[in-house]
């Protein structure tokens, strides 16, 4: 394992100990985080992998690269890999591990060896899920729904099952962890009115990991029991009812969505104030619609299943709320156009991921109130549309912010600025690619293209080859960072502690921290974002 | 949040747990007199009410000045009665349309 | 990692990120709660299972109530809240700084536990030579012949649903069970070596959290499973 040398003699949390055991039994949250992003890193890409042959075989209309069974499975390793292994874990074990204890001025979180536990039962899990892949995969979708899961597929459902149940606990300790050291661990004067909003979002995040993931847990453990034992719980031939299923699993997995989007707000939250030089509007209605969104997040979740079979009078209900949901996340996207007003932009390569961000959720969401609406949503559930829907949130948002983050604590971090110019280049590359692969998915779902088959008429190729085009140039968008951001730790610019002129405690230590993050414990007496008091960086480090 | 060191007597402990050894004893000869609907009824505040003397007094959630502590008990238990809540209307208005 | 570089006297088990053992203390305690709530909406998955079939399937679910041994049920009830007596004694032992009372308490209460963990093999195992077992050895026609008795329908696949949720249930309390006896050896051999004084002994206090959750979750298991129809026939 490659540990960055930086040409300093300070003392920093990557040189204070070398050996591959001092990483693998590391309780250092930072140390930690790295682990993850490696980790994640890998996970990511295999899920892309999947989804290059997905956009191949779909390049024509026949079903020409691979068999029916073998695009099921694609598309279910597919969805489980991102989902569960990349974007759920992303920016809360990677940007959340490094950034929480050093943005409340703490030493480290509250359990640090629960924290390397957690990284190990990822570990578990997604070994698990390797080999499930290799050995055969599973082909029912990555919602697993009954009774084709249980009773009809040869695929290796138990396993890949049991794995997700093993990273369910992961996650689960991570938000425990994130929880209760930003309700004890914070330092003297940080209130919880001065608090970074991403911290809010974390804070907001963790509360539906504990919640949530623990149904999800239970629903995998019933679903394997059924599927080995038959018991019948899910089986209609047995007395048991499918949508059963379908409720136990989407209570955790709607809210697993905006466990996904949250943080990426969150980084926004950080970066766009930054790069516009003033303080967040509105900042105690960005914070509460945090909490809004966690909690609201909880109460729409059948509208995944509108035209599964639920109560017409039930469906109502969830449609109402999930048009409700829609209204913290808008209070979000007003803030940041607010706070960019009348500020002094520039447009470094985080910011251009974070403009980049409010633009695509901002459709992805939109997109996503089209589909509350009852009528609507019988026309273009199960096509293309839903799958456009959210991929613009998941990947338009969630990986943007995520990439924004990245590059933004990417000095603390590493101590070294990545290439400007390449950053700039990548996300541009990001963008465009990214709306050429999703945005004709929107029309092809209107026009009827069912998701996950693996053929389609042929009056639907013009749009499916646009899309392919752009998943490729996206794939360029994705590696162009691996390969910069790893050259940077080489050959990067030096960074020094603060070279965004941010705010934040993370940024009044060094780059990279001390392995115990401050010298001496902060005292709090600012409130949060005070660019109007924080000087610009003297090397400015945007002009390149 | 400081939490107060409160050593409960021995003597409130073992009441409490009299208590609770006749309240199961009442559970279930109840459920053999026919209360009709109400046999679920009564079962459950009892239990209920066994699961509150255990959480006040022997988990000391009574004598805890931390409004954390109940802030989380009592979202969990909302929480739970959302999942159960939410998903027994789709049950039970099913048969409506 | 775990040795600290202040060079300040504190208390060895003061663990380097916390400011003093106050912090540490309210930190673990609420960590353990947290915990709980996440059990609470573990459990709560399979009580939103059961709560929706027995509705559809409740005569069954009565039938099926009947035949597990109410007596069983009831003294197992009362183990596992003599375990909580001797837990909260336990933690109040250690209060009081009396290592002795305290040792002999955990033990009493993995006693009870075990117990606990007997009785529900034999109730399982008689569940066993019933064919009441879901699988393929299920077998309810005996419920079925009851039921004719007294002209209610029974259908063997719904009945073979409340059976599986019973072990479901009744399953992954035990293995709870289990865990906490695990825990409590652990927390017995500590407090054996007098690890734990009146100013230190949080991991007993968030070890009796836990054994009162499992006692908590028993409490509501035992009505809903057992009592749901012990009415007499008419």
């Amino acid at each position: 394992m490659a540990t960055a040398v930086v040409t300093t003699e300070r003392e920093n949390y990557i040189n204070s100990e070398y050996g591959i055991r001092s990483w693998l039994l590391t309780t250092d949250h930072k140390r930690i985080a790295l682990l993850y992003l490696l980790s994640i890193t890998f996970f990511f890409f295999i899920g892309g992998f999947f989804a290059l042959l997905i956009r191949l075989e779909l390049l024509t209309p026949a079903g020409d690269l691979v068999q029916a069974d073998t695009y099921n499975k694609l598309f279910t390793m597919h969805g489980q890999i991102m989902v569960f292994f990349f974007l759920i874990p992303s920016i809360p074990a990677v940007l959340g591990n490094f950034l929480v204890p050093m943005m409340i001025g703490a030493k480290d979180l509250a359990f640090p060896r629960i924290n390397l536990l957690s990284w190990y039962l990822y570990i578990f899990g997604g070994c698990m899920m390797l080999h499930c892949i290799v050995t055969g995969g599973v082909d029912t979708g990555w919602t697993f729904y009954t009774p084709f899961s249980t009773a009809f597929t040869n695929t290796k459902v138990i396993e890949a099952g049991l794995s997700i149940f093993i990273v369910g606990f992961s996650s689960i300790l991570t938000g425990l962890n994130f929880v209760v050291s930003i309700h004890r661990m914070r330092a003297p004067g940080l209130t919880w009115s001065r608090l970074p909003l991403f911290l809010w979002s974390i804070y907001a995040t963790s509360i539906i990991f504990l919640l949530g993931t623990p149904v999800l847990a239970i629903t995998l453990l019933l679903l394997i029991f059924e599927r080995a034992f038959h018991l019948g719980i899910f089986d209609p031939t047995r007395g048991g009812d499918p949508l059963l299923f379908q409720h136990l699993f989407w209570f955790y997995s709607h809210p697993a969505v905006y466990i996904m989007i949250l943080p990426a707000m969150g980084v926004v939250s950080e970066i766009i104030p930054c790069f516009s030089r003033k303080r967040v509007f509105g900042y105690s209605f960005v914070a509460m619609s945090s909490i809004a969104i966690a909690v609201f997040g909880f109460l729409v979740w059948a509208h995944h299943m509108f035209v599964a079979g639920i109560s017409l009078y039930s469906a109502l209900f969830f449609s109402i709320l999930s048009y409700l949901v829609a209204v913290p996340s808008a209070v979000k996207v007003f803030n940041w156009t607010a706070t960019m007003y009348k500020g002094s932009i520039s447009f470094s390569t985080p910011m251009l991921y974070a403009l980049g961000f409010i633009g695509l959720f901002t459709i992805g969401g939109l997109t996503g109130l089209f589909l509350a609406a009852l009528g609507f949503d019988v026309h273009v559930t199960d096509t293309y549309f839903v799958i456009a829907h959210f991929h613009y949130i998941m990947v338009g948002g969630a990986v943007m912010g995520y990439l924004g983050g990245l590059h933004f604590w990417w000095p603390k971090i590493s101590g070294r600025m990545y290439p400007e110019a390449w950053g700039r280049l990548a996300a541009a590359i990001v963008f465009i690619g990214f709306n050429l692969t999703f945005f004709p998915q929107f029309i092809l779902g209107y026009m009827g293209m069912p998701r996950r088959y693996w053929q389609y008429p042929p009056e639907f190729q013009v749009l499916n080859v646009f899309s392919t085009a752009g998943s490729t140039i996206l794939a360029v968008g994705y590696l162009l960072p691996m390969i910069y951001m790893l050259w940077s730790l080489r050959y990067g610019k030096i960074a020094g502690d603060n070279p965004w002129g941010a705010a934040g405690l993370e940024w009044k230590t060094a780059s990279p921290p001390p392995t115990f993050n401050f010298d001496e414990t902060p005292e709090v007496t600012w409130e949060a974002y005070n660019y109007d008091e924080i000087p610009m960086p003297e090397e400015v480090s945007l002009e390149r | 949040m400081a939490e107060h060191e409160h050593i409960l007597s021995a003597r409130l402990y073992v009441i409490i747990w009299a208590v609770l050894m006749c309240l199961t004893v009442i559970t279930a000869g109840v459920a053999f007199i026919d209360l009709g609907p109400f046999n679920t009824v009564v079962a459950l505040v009892i239990a209920t009410f066994k699961a509150l003397l255990v959480v006040l007094i022997f988990m000391h959630v009574k004598y805890t000045s931390d409004r954390l502590t109940k802030t989380v008990i009592l979202s969990a238990l909302f929480w739970l009665m959302l999942l159960l809540g939410l998903s027994l209307m789709d049950y039970g208005t099913r048969h409506f349309v | 990692m775990s040795d600290s570089l202040i060079a300040l006297e504190h208390p060895t088990e003061l663990q380097h990120h916390f400011a003093d053992m106050e912090q540490q203390k309210n930190t673990s305690t609420f960590g353990m709660w947290l915990f709980l709530g996440t059990e609470i909406m573990f459990f709560g998955g399979m009580f939103a299972a059961y709560l929706i079939y027995r509705r559809w399937y409740y005569n069954e679910f009565a039938l099926g109530s009947r035949s597990i041994n109410i007596w069983l049920g009831t003294i197992n009830t009362m183990v596992l809240i003599c375990s909580s007596l001797t837990v909260a004694l336990g933690v109040r032992a250690a209060q009081m700084g009396k290592r002795k009372l305290l040792v002999t308490l955990l033990l009493i209460t993995m006693v009870f536990g075990v117990a606990f963990l007997g009785i529900k093999g034999v109730e399982w195992y008689q569940k066993y030579e019933e064919h009441h077992v879901p699988g393929s050895s299920f077998n309810a026609s005996d419920l079925v012949s009851v039921g004719q008795k007294y002209g209610i329908h029974i259908n063997q696949a719904h009945s073979q649903i409340y059976f599986s949720l019973y072990f479901a249930l009744t399953g992954l309390h035990a293995l709870h069970m289990v865990v906490g006896l695990g825990i409590f050896t652990v927390l017995t051999y500590f407090a054996w070596k007098g690890k734990y004084t009146p100013e230190y002994h949080t991991p007993i206090e968030i070890g009796g959290l836990y054994w009162h959750f499992v006692d908590i979750v028993w409490i509501y298991l035992f009505p809903l499973l057992y009592l749901i129809d012990r009415k007499p026939f008419h």
